[in-house]
């Protein structure tokens, strides 16, 4: 079943085309990741997803739900099922650590606090932050509270999950850390939609790969064959530039 | 020089010291209750001006046109349309009232402006992730937004509050018996304007000078907080 | 209400109320420049100065800023000729408003002197600029930059303060407005229309003052906040 379906999507900043046609479908318990040079329009894509930039036309269906962008309640709903950690982390900067993961399960889904503390320790823990539960985000390190928003995220217990560059600023024994998370996660059935430019991680963790440059999707593959033998130049071009980087 | 020796003690009688205490009092009080409704009246002007809703467009249109207006007409001339103005309805003819409510009606447009630059000065990421995570417009402000913003507010509410005791002077002009009101009064009775003027800076100075310190004291504890 | 407001016969004078504003122009534009020019020199010697002038720009600054404009004006007007000097209605608010300026522009100029300092200078000098290249390419143009919004800002507050001349009997927008009132009593629809004159005047000058620091300062003011 498609869990996200979205069809011939367009979306601006103001006069930036910034997607162009996006047409892309995600199963339930699926992990596809994007890729694609700087500007391409991953984050745009991710903040598509959860109604922080309207598409001005296409259709996006959740749950076999159309949603209409404009319906507060429709915006809420899709809110309520997925979840997404931010490539800037984007924490609440007058919260601890703690707080911020705690604060939205407790006044926004109005779960019961104690059970949400509970929650939130198990999490933080598993990131490897119980000692900075009491730490404000300027007092962390960008790979801390890369941790912290992924632990913000869990905590909603969303059906979804949309990660922007999260492993950009862990390194590497977190990275595998991490990994080992989202693969525990991936067997729960949580969907995932991973923006990435650790390929390592793409090529180990994805069911597919999708490549986008400059708004549009050029190419959707599975992981062995975008690296491998992709269909498409442009692919091919930005493959082996990241490969020779390495 | 001499004669001015010669008058002091005539100048600070009793009764002379108590009539400046209570025209203090009235600049004080002019004051503080137009920086307690502008920050109130204003905060709200403020969030009502950033919000998105088509159909609060009109409010939005109402407060702009509001702020324009009043931080673009000189207090003095503001205060002598507001008395004219409640000449003719005949509201009330307390002048202490009428200044009052010039007062509350100048102090909003101008809070308003520093609460919204405030808003306006959190980072859109904190607006994002808490869209994200469903919160409501006012949930974000409350949680999120006025909790970073004040740092950025206070310092130059403060710099507000202290030209708003300096131009409570202008009350003067339609007979409130605050400070400049009470100097003029005692340079009419034959006192000298080097006393009687001299006299109120001075007590201007005092009411103005702890806010001043207190506000520099803050902008440098919160900036030096924020790095 | 039994009152109806009446524009007519207040219009009559619309002609002697925009010259009116012209004085209140006149007033704002020189005591501006001449606060410009003390508080530049204010700013200067709080910057490169010793302690003991420092102290004494200090205490005029803090003086200054904390006590009103208006009792100021009140000051020179009445309490100077005590001492044998006598000012003219029209220069004592000039040069009230031009000492009060000199407190504020001082403070805002000599931000702008700091700012300068950490910033953009080290970079100068790592390109090998001359102290005339260092002055004309980088200090300047971000001096300019940084001190044009806070000191456009100021300027509108001073033209504003203009009104407190017409205490003092100087015929401008105010000061006329008085006039018209004391021969017409068309009290309400005066002073709206002079308030109305005043948000006109701000805001050409808001607008001219935009142009000018978007164009040559690089600077954005935005004209309605
Ligand atoms: N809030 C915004 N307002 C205007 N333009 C934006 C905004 N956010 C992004 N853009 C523009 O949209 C385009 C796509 O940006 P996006 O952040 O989606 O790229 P990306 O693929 O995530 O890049 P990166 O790998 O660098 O994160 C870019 O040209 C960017 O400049
Ligand atoms: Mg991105």
């Amino acid at each position: 079943m498609h869990q996200i379906e979205i069809k011939s999507a367009n979306a601006f900043y103001e006069k930036l085309h910034v997607l162009k046609n996006i047409d892309l479908n995600v199963d339930k318990g699926e992990i596809v990741s994007l890729i694609g040079p700087s500007g391409s329009g991953k984050s745009s894509l991710l903040k598509m997803l959860v109604g922080l930039l309207i598409p001005k036309s296409g259709k996006i269906f959740l749950n076999k739900t159309l949603i209409n962008f404009h319906n507060q309640s429709d915006l809420r709903n899709i809110r309520e099922q997925i979840a997404i950690v931010f490539q800037q982390y984007n924490l609440f900067q007058n919260m601890n650590v703690l707080k911020n993961v705690c604060i939205a399960p407790t006044k926004i889904q109005k779960r019961n606090p104690k059970e949400v503390n509970e929650q939130a320790l198990y999490l933080l823990e598993k990131v490897g932050l119980q000692d900075k539960l009491k730490s404000y985000p300027d007092e962390l390190s960008g790979g801390q509270q890369q941790r912290v928003a992924i632990a913000r995220a869990l905590c909603l217990n969303p059906q979804i999950l949309l990660l922007d560059e999260i492993t950009s600023a862990l390194d590497p024994e977190l990275v595998k850390e991490v990994l080992d998370t989202i693969r525990l996660l991936a067997s729960e059935g949580m969907t995932m939609l991973i923006v990435s430019h650790e390929m390592n991680f793409v090529k180990e963790v994805s069911s597919r790969v999708v490549f986008m440059d400059d708004g549009s999707i050029i190419e959707i593959n599975s992981p062995k064959n975008i690296f491998e033998k992709p269909s498409e130049k442009r692919t091919l071009d930005f493959v082996g530039k990241i490969l020779k980087e390495k | 020089m001499e004669r001015l020796i010669e008058e002091i003690p005539n100048f600070f009688t009793i009764w002379n010291v108590i009539f400046l205490a209570k025209a203090m009092g009235v600049t004080f009080l002019l004051t503080a209750i137009g920086c307690l409704v502008g920050f109130s009246v204003g905060g709200l002007l403020a969030i009502f001006r950033k919000t998105k809703s088509i159909y609060l467009l009109p409010i939005r249109i109402f407060i702009i046109i509001y702020t324009e207006i009043f931080r673009r007409v000189p207090f003095l001339v503001s205060l002598l349309l507001f008395f004219y103005v409640f000449q003719i309805i005949k509201i009330s003819d307390n002048l202490f009232l009428i200044a009052t409510i010039t007062v509350c009606i100048i102090a909003t447009a101008y809070i308003g402006e520093i609460i919204r630059s405030g808003i306006e000065s959190i980072n859109q990421t904190q607006w994002d992730a808490a869209a994200a995570m469903n919160f409501s417009y006012y949930q974000t402000l409350r949680e999120i937004i006025f909790p970073q913003a004040w740092k950025v507010i206070l310092p130059p509410a403060f710099g507000f509050f202290i030209m708003f005791i300096k131009d409570t002077a202008l009350a003067s002009q339609i007979g409130v018996m605050e400070l400049t009101f009470a100097a003029k009064i005692l340079n009419n009775k034959g006192f000298s304007p080097l006393l009687s003027f001299g006299t109120i800076l001075i007590l201007y100075f005092i009411l103005s000078f702890p806010l001043d310190r207190f506000g520099k004291f803050m902008e440098k504890k919160l900036a030096s907080n924020r790095n | 209400m039994g009152y109806t407001l009446v524009y007519t016969q207040v219009l009559e004078f619309l002609p002697y109320l925009i010259k009116g504003a012209w004085i209140s122009l006149q007033i704002a534009i020189l005591a501006f420049f001449g606060g410009m020019f003390f508080g530049l020199i204010l700013a200067t010697i709080r910057t490169f100065g010793n302690k003991v002038s420092n102290k004494i720009v200090i205490c005029y600054v803090t003086f200054f800023t904390n006590t009103p404009q208006l009792v100021q004006i009140y000051f020179l007007f009445f309490a100077l000729p005590e001492f044998g000097i006598l000012l003219s209605p029209y220069i004592a608010v000039l040069l009230g408003m031009t000492l009060n300026a000199a407190a504020y522009l001082c403070e805002i100029q000599r931000a702008g002197f700091l700012s300068i300092r950490q910033n953009e200078l080290d970079a100068a000098k790592t390109l090998n600029f001359s102290l005339v290249q260092q002055v004309k390419y980088v200090i300047l143009p971000h001096i300019m930059r940084v001190l044009f919004p806070p000191l456009s800002n100021h300027y509108i507050i001073m033209t504003l303060g203009t009104s407190m001349a017409a205490i003092f009997g100087v015929e401008e927008l105010t000061g006329r407005a008085f006039n018209i009132n004391s021969e017409t009593f068309r009290s309400v629809e005066i002073f709206s229309l002079t308030a109305l004159i005043y948000i006109v005047i701000t805001f050409i000058a808001t607008f001219l003052l935009a142009v000018i620091g978007r164009y040559f300062f690089k600077a954005k003011i935005r004209i309605i906040q």
